[in-house]
């Protein structure tokens, strides 16, 4: 049961006219996992998920969800998978609660289950104090997780989330994935699209990155972690005649060459550096170098691209 | 895991009919249109018409409730292709469409919701004339056919703004399209005023508006209590507006779809 596979792409393409949104891209995933797409703006995320979920025809490959085919099945499919949109698709005008039973009762339940699920999820998704008030009512956070919670009412084996987490606060983010993880243990197959290098980090056991269409790695977070190298050091100055005896700090302390950019000096930190880093602070400031910024960074996901897109070429 | 059974069209399609009817009963605007507006124009046109047309209120009920009856179901059903178009551009369409569900059940429940609409809407006409004072001479089985009658044609029109709702992407240009045409194929009729007092060219352009034909017909009938040919003509105009604009807004639907 373990390794069975809930979600198979394979060689998917597709084209809007003449521009290749999705470029021949191939993964599976696993039944139970939670499988993240990570990608910037535009990278193809949100057609590979209309793909999988019916909504669009790929031009070549073929997707198969739980063993069919989203074409030649996909009512069958439909009734597999549920999907949450990367802007939330809820009837505004309605409340809650009402959005919830029409739901429950669309995707097959009776009145007494719809009324029933629909007042377990409410509970859930700490909604109970609005679950009367007009959509039209609810912040951002609320209207998020009430998408996941409409999306949860037939107890889906295989959930699809767009950018579950796209502009929601810290701690509401933090209550999304306690919820996307709380799924997981009850079984649901989970694929989410994010932006975040972070978040695929923290949610996903398995990272696919895809820029322009092309996917460029699929592999865990610790293993792509591991290709892009670890934290970073991150030297400002304030003067253009302090980089270069900068640098030659650097360099010797570190024994790696750092890359320039104006002022701004960077390299990568092996594990354990951080005793170097305050030998490198000691000695900038005894030269009496001016520094606008001294910083430690995960690498963003630019870079992660980045070194991806250069190794490869 | 997903444990519940494929569930039948017949209750999915009245789950969306439903889900349309708590919309309409959500939202002021669509509010309006189907239950504020007859209320108004009957009381407005009754009792500021009334005595220039008819030489009372009361002499002008008879003549109005037709009148109105017509205006509002149709007024009502000019509504189906903004909330259609609101519906697909909102996205809720596509989530529609990830449900195991028939893929014409949204089409379908958007227009069972508008039947009942409809329907509310007519109750409404009669009854606000009811309460200023109409008593309709013709008995009360009459009234259920020329109720059925105004229902049934707003309901084939219907048809005629979906298709609208299907072809024009942008909601509000749907919206104030539909209110245009409603307005001016209602006003250029003999709802709320006598064609004779009309100018001559007006008169012609008049008879030959197809609301003109509907309440003269609906008229006939409130006033003998018997069916008459006119009225089996628009049910005829009805079946023909439905095998015209059916077809072709099915197929728009499948293709989008
Ligand atoms: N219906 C469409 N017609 C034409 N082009 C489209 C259509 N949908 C997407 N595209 C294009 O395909 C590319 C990929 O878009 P997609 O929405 O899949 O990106 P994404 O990874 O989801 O981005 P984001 O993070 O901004 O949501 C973009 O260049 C976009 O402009
Ligand atoms: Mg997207």
């Amino acid at each position: 049961m373990e390794n069975e596979v809930a979600i198979s792409v394979k060689n998917i393409s597709k084209k809007f006219g003449q521009h290749v949104a999705v470029n021949d891209i191939s993964f599976d995933v696993k039944k139970g996992e939670i499988f993240g797409l990570l990608g910037p703006n535009g990278a193809g995320k949100s057609t590979l998920i209309n793909m999988m979920t019916t909504l669009m025809q790929p031009d070549q490959g073929e997707i198969m969800i739980n063993g069919l085919n989203t074409i030649s099945q996909s009512r069958q499919v439909r009734s597999q998978f549920s999907v949450t949109g990367q802007s939330a698709t809820i009837d505004r005008e309605l409340s809650a609660r009402e959005n919830l039973f029409l739901f429950g009762r669309l995707n097959g339940l009776n009145r007494d289950s719809a009324h029933q699920r629909s007042e377990e999820l409410l509970v859930d998704f700490d909604l109970v104090q609005s679950a009367d008030h007009s959509v039209s009512t609810f912040s951002g956070g609320m209207l998020r997780r009430l998408d996941l919670a409409i999306s949860l009412i037939g107890n889906p084996s295989i959930l699809f989330l767009d950018e579950p987490t796209t502009g929601l606060d810290p701690r509401t983010r933090t209550q999304m994935w306690v919820a996307i993880q709380k799924l997981v243990k009850n079984g649901t197959t989970v694929l989410l699209t994010t932006q975040y290098l972070e978040e695929a980090d923290q949610l996903a056991d398995r990272i696919a990155l895809i820029d322009h269409g092309r996917l460029i790695a699929e592999d865990k977070p610790s293993e792509l972690k591991k290709l892009v190298g670890g934290l970073q050091l991150k030297v400002t100055v304030e003067q253009n005649e302090s980089v270069i005896p900068t640098q030659s700090i650097i360099e010797k302390v570190l024994g790696k060459t750092v890359n320039v950019e104006n002022r701004n000096l960077t390299v990568i930190l092996d594990n354990n550096a951080f005793n170097k880093v305050s030998e490198i602070l000691d000695k900038i400031l005894a030269s009496k170098i001016m520094l606008s910024s001294f910083k430690i960074d995960a690498p963003s996901l630019d870079e992660v691209f980045l070194s991806m897109t250069v190794g490869k070429n | 895991m997903k444990n519940q059974q494929k569930a039948s069209i017949m209750s999915t399609t009245l789950t969306m009919a439903h889900r349309n009817l708590l919309k309409t009963w959500h939202n002021p605007d669509n509010l309006s249109d189907v239950i504020i507006q007859p209320i108004i124009f009957t009381l407005l046109f009754g009792f500021l018409f009334g005595g220039v047309i008819a030489g009372s209120v009361h002499a002008y009920l008879p003549m109005l409730v037709s009148g109105i009856l017509i205006q509002s179901i149709l007024n009502a059903a000019a509504g189906s292709g903004q909330q259609l178009r609101e519906d697909i551009n909102s996205g809720i369409f596509d989530r529609f469409k990830t449900l195991p569900i028939s893929a014409f059940v949204p089409l379908a429940g958007q227009l069972i919701g508008d039947a009942l609409r409809l329907l509310l809407s007519g109750l409404i006409s009669l009854g606000t004339a009811f309460a200023i004072g109409w008593r309709p001479s013709v008995n009360l089985i009459m009234i259920a056919c020329v109720l059925i009658l105004a229902i049934f044609i707003g309901w084939s029109t219907s048809w005629i703004f979906v298709l609208i709702g299907l072809l024009v992407k942008n909601a509000e240009l749907i919206g104030s399209l539909s209110m245009i045409i409603i307005l001016v194929m209602t006003f250029l009729s003999n709802a709320v005023i006598p064609i004779r007092t009309l100018p001559l060219f007006l008169q012609s352009i008049v008879q030959l508006n197809p609301v003109t034909i509907t309440i003269s017909a609906i008229r006939a009938i409130m006033k003998t209590g018997y069916w008459n040919t006119e009225a089996t003509l628009v049910i005829i105009s009805g079946i023909i507006i439905i095998a015209i604009f059916m077809p072709l807004s099915l197929m728009v639907y499948r293709k989008n779809n």
